[in-house]
């Protein structure tokens, strides 16, 4: 089928960028939509033009590097699919398709479509884990018994991949999805409460720091989430920060 | 010159690690604050190594190539985790996991290592509970288990089909701790170019910024490798885009042996490919085959017609299939080990029996499955009289519980419902048992640089068990480097900081931006994927699921010229000195032109057949693998001299003191 794409492209994080056209004529319905992109580079290098460049590595749907707007949704139109997993099957013949970088003030265009998401790092750094060694916990693992439903929703919790659609699609650009998909993992296990107080506490003031904006509950996050990570881990954040403020 | 001196400590079997750990020197704590390690790659290995050496006290620099160190690709491991627990209480011991390994290995894996590795698999799962790993639970709150190939018991650990994500984003998490305290210094979309030696010693890195292009020079008092495998040289795999042997195949030109290269594993169960454009192939996890049932039809007629699309599959009566795993092998049935299920396709594909348009894919059919579980489900539910309709429904809903989210990825890439009509599927390259060979203490060669995880060699032997790979990932870094490295750098507590102003590394520098530009100077005639694509049909024609001498030899002299005409001709628009994904591509695309040729090389060297390496002339009569103990109980490791062509053999020959050579059989 034909398709026509329009890209974003950048030279680098200080240029200006802008929307550029390009016309595919050999495009495959059994192709990945990142494939679908490889065939443009691969015509656009035998030109002599720099291919279009864009994050990706596993291609399986679970690294997270993949991160694009296309028409205007994260990830593209297939409910809970990222861009890799998206097949060129969902569009039809003579479609025109727009492809942005994610856009929040929090992730600065490195590049085309690469976006820098480090604040996220930095989130997870700020209290994303349990302070236990890792060398020589004696322990035994049994030895700590979970309710099934709890490691059940602290694992659904931590399906969360990273990717940042959740900030793309908030009109706010709120990270407080992502943000709250940690703190719930680590709430709902035992082994988290021991630092639960400032984990939340420092972890929403990193976020703040980062310049990522608040949320209004408008659920966009949850809707374009590829993992689908549920509203109500933004619910038990909020939980979890005001018993922390008032313990403080 | 260094040695092959694999250093494995003296004594019984089951005491070697204990004591070895018990001997070796220690650096004290005030010491460890004066020392700098550098850990290349962050998957589990390389996470979890970081992590752990930076709570001991040394100062570490990780890079990696990924925007963030959660990326790296253990994290699309789907099965599990094996330790041995014993949670079931079904007969699993250290031994036996010890035995399972290295009877998975075809009896071409280090003793000692494997035996080490068994005995720390129970750490494992206490540290990664501990760290709020969140393991699937049985109702009574203590953890799961399931069951995995080529082994009789339960002792695999899991959290859904996401069970390497949790494990690296578990080790992550340690990583960050790390980095918060300031022990941890993070190098995010970096890559390793070249390690630079002083003195013979690793001491550092040359890294090249992927946002800047800028190069950097990195020193420490040691070097840990932690890269991952090098399945890629066959363009199409499972491995991410962005995997390569380029960190390893660098330390090798160095003077690091690299070790068994043909040793790959191609995994049975994967999508097929479905055209030029692919980039890159899906697994559909191993724990699928304990359900579903490998067929393809019994007449060549019917494939025929299948393959021209006038017959489908379920159109096809019972007695017209070939269940040909349960045919061949009867006691393990379609849970044979990885290579005796993916020779075994490739075989009745081979003799024409595929059945999709290339002719290269066979059935996994959830029929049966599907009906069992919908009967008991209605005889448990009172409801014996159910239509086979019903029946279906019940079964159904049950194959989703255990498999939904692979049979969803299945039909968001393949466009077919697996529950109606059979997944189509075909074996495709998967991991690298092949690696950097390191020695007891997982140190290369090269005095202070270690490999760790799928980089190194030295526990799977010939073919990897499932659920295997993050056990070792996890073991080397979390349980057996933190220990072993201190031994080595507890010489190097008066070194003092590493310059990087030496002419070691002005050296090394140098040579990295001259390749550069040599890469960036190509007439210009043609792409690097082109390249990549070409070697990759090499690779797998020639060196594959079987190999012969006639093939391998063509393969030597095809992937040499190749390598000639990539250098002269390739194609790297954009800049040297900014973003360039073309030109991370190309150094990439380089040393897989190198490694390839290593790799048949290996594959010609061994006139036997083992685990992934079969070789065509060294089969017995029903076509199974025929190994040579004799000659060949030993591992093979490479020493650079100039080109892969003339690259010198050293041999490890590995001693069994534990356990009776025997011939692996599954039937």
């Amino acid at each position: 089928m034909k398709i026509k794409l329009n890209v974003w492209r950048q030279k680098d994080a200080t240029s200006k960028g802008a929307m550029v056209s390009y016309d595919l004529d050999h495009v495959e319905a059994d192709m990945s939509f990142l494939e679908m992109i490889d065939v443009l580079n691969e015509e656009l290098i035998s030109k002599g033009e720099e291919p279009v460049e864009f994050d990706h590595d596993c291609r399986e749907g679970i690294c997270g590097t993949c991160s694009m707007t296309i028409n205007g949704r994260p990830h593209g139109p297939q409910h809970r699919t990222t861009a890799c997993q998206l097949h060129m099957r969902s569009f039809s013949d003579g479609d025109t398709i727009t492809v942005e970088p994610f856009r929040a003030a929090a992730f600065p265009v490195i590049k085309d479509l690469i976006v820098d998401r480090s604040a996220f790092d930095r989130i997870q750094q700020a209290g994303g884990y349990i302070s236990v060694n890792t060398s020589g916990n004696p322990v035994d693992a049994n030895a700590i018994p979970i309710e099934k439903e709890h490691a059940d929703l602290s694992f659904n919790a931590a399906t969360c991949i990273g990717c940042g659609a959740c900030v793309a699609a908030c009109k706010n650009a709120s990270a407080m999805l992502f943000t709250s998909a940690k703190v719930s993992q680590y709430a709902l296990l035992p082994q988290g409460q021991v630092e639960a107080t400032t984990r939340v506490l420092n972890m929403v003031k990193q976020m703040d720091l980062e310049g990522f904006g608040n949320c209004t509950n408008t659920g966009a996050c949850e809707v374009e989430c590829p993992k689908g990570i549920s509203l109500e881990n933004i619910a038990r954040l909020n939980r979890e920060y005001l018993s922390a403020s008032l313990k403080k | 010159m260094a040695t092959l001196d694999s250093k494995i400590p003296a004594g019984p079997l089951a005491e070697k690690w204990n004591k070895h750990k018990d001997q070796i020197n220690l650096v004290n704590p005030a010491n460890k604050r004066n020392i700098d390690i550098i850990v290349v790659g962050t998957g589990l290995a390389g996470a979890s190594a970081s992590a752990t050496l930076a709570e001991l006290g040394y100062n570490v620099k990780t890079f990696c190539y990924q925007d963030s160190p959660r990326r790296a690709h253990s994290i699309a491991a789907q099965g599990g985790v094996n330790a041995a627990k014993n949670y079931q209480g079904d007969g699993d011991s250290v031994y036996r996991l010890f035995y399972d390994t290295i009877k998975g290995g075809d009896y071409r894996s280090r003793e000692a290592n494997v035996y080490r590795l068994a005995q720390v698999s129970t750490n494992i799962i206490d540290q990664c509970v501990a760290q709020g790993v969140p393991f699937a639970r049985e109702y009574g709150g203590l953890l799961d288990n399931r069951s995995f190939g080529g082994v009789q018991v339960s002792r695999t650990f899991y959290a859904k089909g996401q069970t390497g994500q949790q494990l690296l984003l578990g080790a992550y998490s340690a990583m960050n701790r790390q980095i918060q305290r300031g022990k941890i210094q993070s190098f995010t979309r970096h890559e390793m170019l070249d390690l630079v030696l002083v003195d013979g010693k690793a001491r550092g890195i040359i890294a090249r910024d992927l946002v800047s292009g800028k190069l950097e020079r990195h020193a420490a008092h040691a070097v840990v490798l932690a890269t991952g495998g090098y399945g890629n040289l066959f363009y199409l795999s499972t491995y991410c885009m962005g995997a390569n042997v380029t960190a390893a195949w660098r330390a090798h030109k160095k003077g690091a042996y690299f070790a068994n290269p043909c040793y790959t594993q191609i995994h049975p169960t994967c999508i097929p490919v479905s055209g030029d454009h692919q980039s890159k192939l899906t697994l559909m996890s191993e724990s699928l085959r304990n359900d579903g049932r490998i067929w393809v039809p019994k007449k060549i007629e019917d494939a025929q017609a299948i393959r021209e699309g006038k017959l489908k599959p379920t159109q096809i009566a019972e007695e017209d299939r070939d269940y040909y795993l349960e045919r061949r092998y009867p006691a393990f049935g379609n849970l044979v080990p990885r290579d005796v299920a993916s020779r075994a396709a490739k075989e009745r594909c081979d003799a024409g029996y595929g059945v999709n348009k290339t002719g290269e894919a066979v059935y996994l059919d959830f029929d049966a499955a599907i009906m069992r579980y919908g009967r008991e489900k209605a005889n448990t539910s009172g409801r014996k009289d159910a239509s086979d309709a019903e029946v279906r429904a019940l079964g159904e809903a049950i194959v989703e519980a255990k498999y939904g989210n692979l049979f969803q990825m299945y039909e968001k890439i393949a466009d077919e419902n697996p529950y109606k009509t059979p997944m189509k599927i075909y074996p495709a390259v998967h991991y690298a048992m092949g690696g950097l060979w390191v020695d007891y203490n997982l140190m290369t060669t090269i005095p202070g640089c270690y490999a760790a995880g799928e980089a190194n060699f030295s526990d799977h032997g010939a073919n990897r068990l499932g659920a295997s790979a993050l056990m070792q990932g996890l073991a080397d870094g979390y349980f057996v480097l933190p220990y072993t490295i201190g031994d080595y750098l507890s010489d190097d507590i008066r070194t003092g900081a590493i310059s990087t102003e030496s002419e070691a590394f002005a050296q090394a520098e140098e040579a990295v931006r001259t390749k550069l530009e040599k890469l960036m100077s190509g007439s210009g005639k043609h792409s690097v994927d082109y390249y990549h694509k070409k070697l990759g049909k090499i690779m797998w024609n020639k060196c594959g699921m079987s190999r012969n001498e006639k093939e391998l030899k063509e393969a030597i002299s095809e992937i040499a010229a190749l390598r000639a005409d990539f250098w002269e001709n390739v194609k790297v628009p954009g800049m040297l000195d900014s973003k360039n994904q073309e030109l991370e591509k190309a150094g990439k695309v380089a040393d897989f032109l190198e490694l390839g040729e290593l790799f048949a090389k290996d594959a010609l060297e061994r006139n036997e057949s083992c685990g992934g390496h079969f070789r065509e002339e060294y089969q017995t009569e029903e076509g199974e693998a025929l190994r040579d103990d004799e000659q060949y109980k030993y591992t093979a490791a490479w020493e650079y001299k100039g080109t892969p062509s003339e690259a010198v053999l050293h041999r490890e020959d590995l001693v069994y003191e534990n356990i009776e050579l025997k011939t692996r059989s599954y039937k």
